[in-house]
C-alpha cells in the first residue's frame, strides 16, 4: 500500500488530479451545510455578473438563482450519476467477460456476439433513445449510461481471465479441488483487478461527460440542478452573457481531467512494468 | 478467407445486427409511458376517447402484440419508418432529407481528426520527453476531457460574437443567394466551427493513440536492423515506423466513427446544422418517437457501413489479412 501510494504521488499530474477531485468531492458532501436553501431558488436579480455582489461570487443566472449554488448542488449528480453507472457497468460487464472468458467455447461466443451488438449501436445516441423513453429521473439517466458503458469492460476483462486461466496458480487450484466459480472468483479475478481500476476511473470521467451532455440536451431529472442543465439553461443568452455557459463547463472540464489524470497515475502506480512505456 | 466472403460475412452480421435493433426499437416504443396512440394524439394535439379509440384501430393497437410486432418490423424492412405527426412527414423522407448535411459534418470532422491527430501524434513521438512532446500530450489531454456541446458553444462566443470570423449557426447564409464558388465558399465557412469542435475530442483520441503506436514500433527490431543499416533518419521514420504505426490507428478510428455521429447530436444542437443529430434533438423536445426511433437506426445503420468500409479499406492495406 505504501509502495503504491509512493508510485502514485510520483506522477505529479495524478497529485494535481486527485487534488481537484477531493475538492469537488468536499463541495459536493458539504453542498447543504454551504448553501442551505435550494439552488433554484431566487436569490437577486438576473444576469448579476460574477465578483460583481457580496456573498455572490459567481452571480446569478437568466432567473436570479444563485450560481455558485447550483455549481457545489451540480457537482453532487455529477459525482453520483458517474460513480453509480460505473458500479452498475461493472456489475454487468465484469461477469459476462469473466464467463466468456473462462468457460470459452459457445458461452464465450454467445457473450462476444451480445458484447459486439451494443458496441456497435452509436452509444450516445442509444443513450438519449432509453432516458427519452423512460422519462428522465436520477435512476434512468444513470443506467442508460451504464448500458452504454458496460461493453469495453467485457472485453478487457474476457481478454484478462483468457490469458490467467491457463496459468500455473489456476492449475494448482484445480488441483487442489476448488470449483470452477470459486477459481474464477478466488483466484483468476483478483488478479485481474488492476486493468479493471484503471479502466473504472476512466470511465466515471466519460459518464459524468455523457450525464452533462444528456442534460444539456434537457434530458437531465427535472428536479435536480446539474451543469449540463446550467449551460442548456444559459445557451439561448450567450451573446449577452457567455460566463454563464463558460462557468459550469469549466466545472465539467476540471472535474473529468482530475478523473483522467488519477487513472493514468493508478495505470503508472499498478502496472509499474508498462509504466512509461507506451502512453 | 477471400475479400468477397469476408464482406459477404460482414454484410451478414450487419443485418443481423440492424434487425436486432428493430426489435429493440419495437419495445422501447411499448416501454414508452401511455400507449402510442395516446403519444399520437397528443401530437396531433387532441386528447378525446373516442379519437384515441379511432387511432388504435387505424395504427392496428388493439392487435395482439406479436401481430403488432409482425406489422412493425416488415414495415420497417420495406423501409416504411413510421409517420410523423409533428412534422406531418414520412420519417423516412425526413431523415433523408437532413443525411446529406450529417455526412458532410461527421466527414468532415473525422477527417480532420484524423490528420491532425496523426500529425500530432507522430510530432509528440519524436520529441519524446522534451516540451513539445509535454505540450502536445497535454492539450490532448485537455481536450479529452472538454465536454463537445461547451467547446463548440465557447466557439460561437470566441470566433462568430467577439471576432466575427465565422457564422455562428446554420450551414448557409440566409436571403444571399450565392452562386458558384461563392456558395462554396459560404457553405465551408459555415461548416468549419462545427466539425472542428466535433473533431476536437477525436483529434485527442488519435494523438495519443498514434504517439503510443509510433514509440512501440520504434523499438521493435526491424526499425534497429534499418539503423543499424545506416538509412537516414528521415526515411526510417517514414518508411519502416509510419507505415507499421498507422495501421492500428486508422482501423480503431474507423470503429470510432459510430461516437463522431453520436457526437453530431450535439453539435448540430448548438450550431442549428440541419442533420440528423438536429432532427434527433427536435424530436426529442417534441416527444416524436417515431423519429427519435427512426434517426437512431439510421445512425446504427450508418455506423454499420462506416465499420465494413473500414474492414475493407483496411484489408486493401495490408495483405497479410
Amino acid at each position: 500500500m505504501i509502495d503504491f501510494l509512493k508510485r502514485f504521488s510520483r506522477n505529479r499530474g495524478a497529485l494535481i488530479g486527485a487534488l481537484i477531485l477531493i475538492t469537488v468531492v468536499l463541495l459536493a458532501v458539504f453542498a447543504p451545510l454551504i448553501y442551505p436553501d435550494s439552488p433554484w431558488k431566487m436569490v437577486q436579480r438576473p444576469f448579476l455578473p460574477p465578483f460583481s455582489t457580496e456573498g455572490l461570487p459567481l452571480g446569478t443566472d437568466t432567473l436570479g438563482r444563485d450560481v455558485a449554488a447550483g455549481l457545489v448542488y451540480g457537482a453532487r449528480v455529477s459525482l453520483i450519476v458517474g460513480l453509480v453507472s460505473t458500479l452498475v457497468a461493472l456489475l454487468i460487464g465484469v461477469p459476462l467477460g469473466a464467463f466468456a472468458g473462462f468457460y470459452g467455447g459457445l458461452i464465450d461466443d454467445g457473450a462476444m456476439r451480445f458484447t459486439e451488438f451494443f458496441q456497435t449501436i452509436p452509444n450516445f445516441a442509444l443513450a438519449i433513445v432509453l432516458v427519452a423513453i423512460l422519462e428522465p429521473t436520477l435512476p434512468t439517466i444513470t443506467l442508460a449510461i451504464a448500458i452504454v458503458s458496460w461493453p469495453p469492460v467485457a472485453r478487457l476483462v474476457r481478454a484478462e481471465v483468457l490469458s490467467l486461466r491457463k496459468r500455473e496458480f489456476v492449475e494448482a487450484a484445480r488441483l487442489a479441488g476448488l470449483s470452477n466459480t470459486r477459481i474464477l472468483f478466488g483466484h483468476v479475478l483478483p488478479n485481474a483487478m488492476s486493468p479493471i481500476i484503471v479502466m473504472a476511473s476512466l470511465m466515471v470521467a466519460t459518464a459524468i461527460l455523457l450525464e452533462s451532455s444528456l442534460s444539456f440536451l434537457g434530458l437531465g431529472d427535472p428536479n435536480i440542478m446539474s451543469w449540463g442543465y446550467m449551460i442548456g439553461a444559459a445557451r439561448t443568452v450567450i451573446r449577452s452573457a457567455w460566463w454563464l455557459s463558460f462557468i459550469p463547463g469549466v466545472a465539467i472540464l476540471l472535474t473529468v481531467l482530475a478523473l483522467n489524470l488519477i487513472g493514468e497515475g493508478l495505470n503508472d502506480a499498478l502496472n509499474p512494468r508498462l509504466a512509461r512505456k507506451g502512453r | 478467407m477471400t475479400l468477397a466472403a469476408a464482406i459477404f460475412g460482414r454484410a451478414a452480421k450487419a443485418v443481423t445486427t440492424l434487425l436486432l435493433i428493430v426489435i429493440l426499437n419495437f419495445f422501447l416504443i411499448h416501454a414508452a409511458p401511455g400507449d402510442p396512440a395516446m403519444v399520437m394524439a397528443g401530437e396531433a394535439g387532441a386528447a378525446d376517447e373516442q379519437f384515441i379509440q379511432q387511432l388504435r384501430e387505424q395504427f392496428g393497437l388493439d392487435q395482439p402484440l406479436y401481430v403488432q410486432f409482425w406489422n412493425y418490423v416488415s414495415g420497417v424492412v420495406q423501409l416504411d419508418l413510421g409517420y410523423s405527426y409533428r412534422q406531418q412527414m414520412p420519417v423516412l423522407d425526413l431523415i433523408l432529407d437532413r443525411l446529406p448535411a450529417t455526412l458532410l459534418l461527421t466527414m468532415t470532422a473525422f477527417g480532420m481528426s484524423l490528420l491532425l491527430g496523426i500529425v500530432f501524434g507522430m510530432a509528440a513521438a519524436a520529441r519524446q520527453g522534451k516540451w513539445g512532446d509535454t505540450a502536445i500530450t497535454s492539450m490532448a489531454l485537455l481536450f479529452y476531457a472538454t465536454p463537445l456541446f461547451w467547446v463548440a458553444l465557447m466557439a460561437v462566443v470566441l470566433f462568430s460574437v467577439k471576432l466575427g470570423w465565422f457564422p455562428a449557426f446554420g450551414y448557409e447564409s440566409v436571403g444571399a443567394e450565392f452562386t458558384g464558388l461563392d456558395m462554396v465558399l459560404d457553405r465551408l465557412k459555415h461548416l468549419f466551427l462545427p466539425a472542428l469542435t466535433l473533431g476536437l475530442f477525436f483529434m485527442a483520441i488519435y494523438v495519443r493513440m498514434t504517439r503510443s503506436s509510433v514509440l512501440e514500433v520504434s523499438q521493435m527490431d526491424f526499425v534497429k536492423t534499418a539503423r543499424a543499416k545506416g538509412l537516414a533518419e528521415g526515411t526510417i521514420r517514414r518508411r519502416h515506423i509510419l507505415r507499421n504505426a498507422l495501421l492500428p490507428v486508422v482501423t480503431l478510428a474507423g470503429l470510432q466513427a459510430g461516437q463522431l455521429v453520436g457526437g453530431a447530436v450535439l453539435t448540430e444542437t448548438v450550431f442549428a446544422w440541419p442533420g440528423i443529430g438536429r432532427l434527433m434533438f427536435e424530436s426529442l423536445t417534441a416527444r416524436d418517437y417515431n423519429t427519435l426511433l427512426g434517426v437512431f437506426l439510421v445512425s446504427a445503420a450508418m455506423v454499420i457501413a462506416f465499420n465494413i468500409i473500414t474492414d475493407i479499406v483496411y484489408r486493401l492495406i495490408d495483405p497479410r489479412i
